[in-house]
């Protein structure tokens, strides 16, 4: 591409980032969640494949991979958290604990440190979309390529 | 063949249509009961704002698990479409 | 029944989707037959939690004392567009690889089973 797109693409993409982690980090207080900030953060690296070309995230796959199964490994121990009680119980609510303060009921400004286990499932779930739309968009812009198909 | 195809379209076009006509009034479910628990107690049991979240992570979090097993298995097919051939 | 319009738009996207589907042959175009079906259901699933006069069922500064839309179909259908998503990622692949191996994209011409 141009040196006009490869400038703003640079100014552009960390804003990308940013504002996905933002949408997964407060998913248990504002519209969003982990599988929306996923496809926020997957739109940044669809961005760079167009950019800069799919060559450039090659040496990226074994991370993706990576990350993919760190995602489903921690969803699935954080769903055996509660098997104390049912599988997929919230063990973590209103414990104290981590993300454990009590939520006063009725509309309330928010507050970060609520929700159990539900924001640790937010950032599982975050890092698994990531993974798989950004491995899937970086497979498809190597697909034809000269060396790899 | 291609007057077959209208037809047939036109059918099911009016059917759904029909259905959408005499289906509840628009903004006012017949049945809400699961839906005025979740509102009224996810912020006790699940401690979060969003009631959304708590349905998925919490109430319901095997529709989530297989949402994140089918997930995986389109991205290892697309890989598995999409690799390199080496003969 | 004039107040059901709603529901009407999403069958008319569902029957664009099967209009598409029934009269074209182009593998690319039967996707996005597909994909309008999914945009349809998915926006009949949300049109039917629709409460008047709620809000999203969200505390954080709701106004107080409104009532909230049903949260149920908004969760089931975030569950379908991440699978949406999923199958049509699987139904590009499958039709970029088809057009590799028989250098076209015709659904009339894609018979024989021989690779």
């Amino acid at each position: 591409m141009s040196v006009v797109v490869r400038t703003i693409a640079r100014i552009i993409v960390p804003m990308i980032l940013a504002f996905g982690g933002y949408v997964i980090m407060h998913g248990h207080l504002t519209p969003g969640g982990g599988f929306q900030g996923g496809a926020v953060v997957a739109s940044a690296v669809a961005l760079i494949v167009v950019v800069f070309g799919a060559e450039r995230l090659k040496r990226r796959k074994t991370l993706l991979s990576l990350l993919e199964d760190l995602g489903a490994i921690a969803f699935i121990a954080l769903a055996f958290l509660g098997i104390g009680v049912t599988f997929f119980r919230n063990v973590l609510a209103g414990g104290g604990g981590l993300f454990g303060v009590p939520v006063p009921p009725g509309p309330n400004p928010g507050f970060l440190d609520t929700g159990g286990t539900l924001p640790l499932m937010n950032w599982a779930v975050g890092l698994k979309v990531i993974a798989g739309l950004g491995s899937v968009v970086v497979l498809f812009g190597l697909f034809g390529g000269k060396d790899d198909r | 063949m291609r007057w077959l195809k209208v037809g047939a379209l036109l059918v099911v076009v009016g059917f759904l249509l029909g259905a959408a006509a005499w289906m509840h009034p628009f903004g006012l479910p017949w049945a809400s009961d699961m839906d005025d628990y979740f509102i009224a107690n996810a912020q006790g049991e699940a401690a979060a704002n969003n009631v959304v979240t708590s349905v998925v992570f919490d109430y319901r979090g095997f529709d989530t698990l297989g949402e994140a097993t089918v997930l995986l298995c389109a991205v290892v097919g697309v890989a598995l479409m999409l690799r390199r051939i080496t003969r | 029944m004039i107040g059901n319009f709603p529901f009407a738009v999403c069958m008319i996207l569902i029957a664009l989707g099967l209009w598409t589907l029934l009269t074209r042959r182009n593998l690319i175009k039967l996707a996005i037959g597909i994909t309008l079906i999914e945009s349809g259901v998915n926006l009949f699933l949300v049109t039917l939690g629709y409460v008047r006069g709620g809000v999203a069922p969200i505390y954080t500064y709701a106004p107080p004392g409104a009532r909230m839309v049903l949260p149920t179909p908004q969760a089931l259908t975030l569950t379908s567009i991440v699978i949406g998503l999923a199958t049509t990622a699987l139904m590009l692949a499958f039709a970029v690889v088809i057009y590799r191996h028989r250098g076209t994209l015709d659904a009339g011409k894609i018979r024989e089973l021989k690779g």
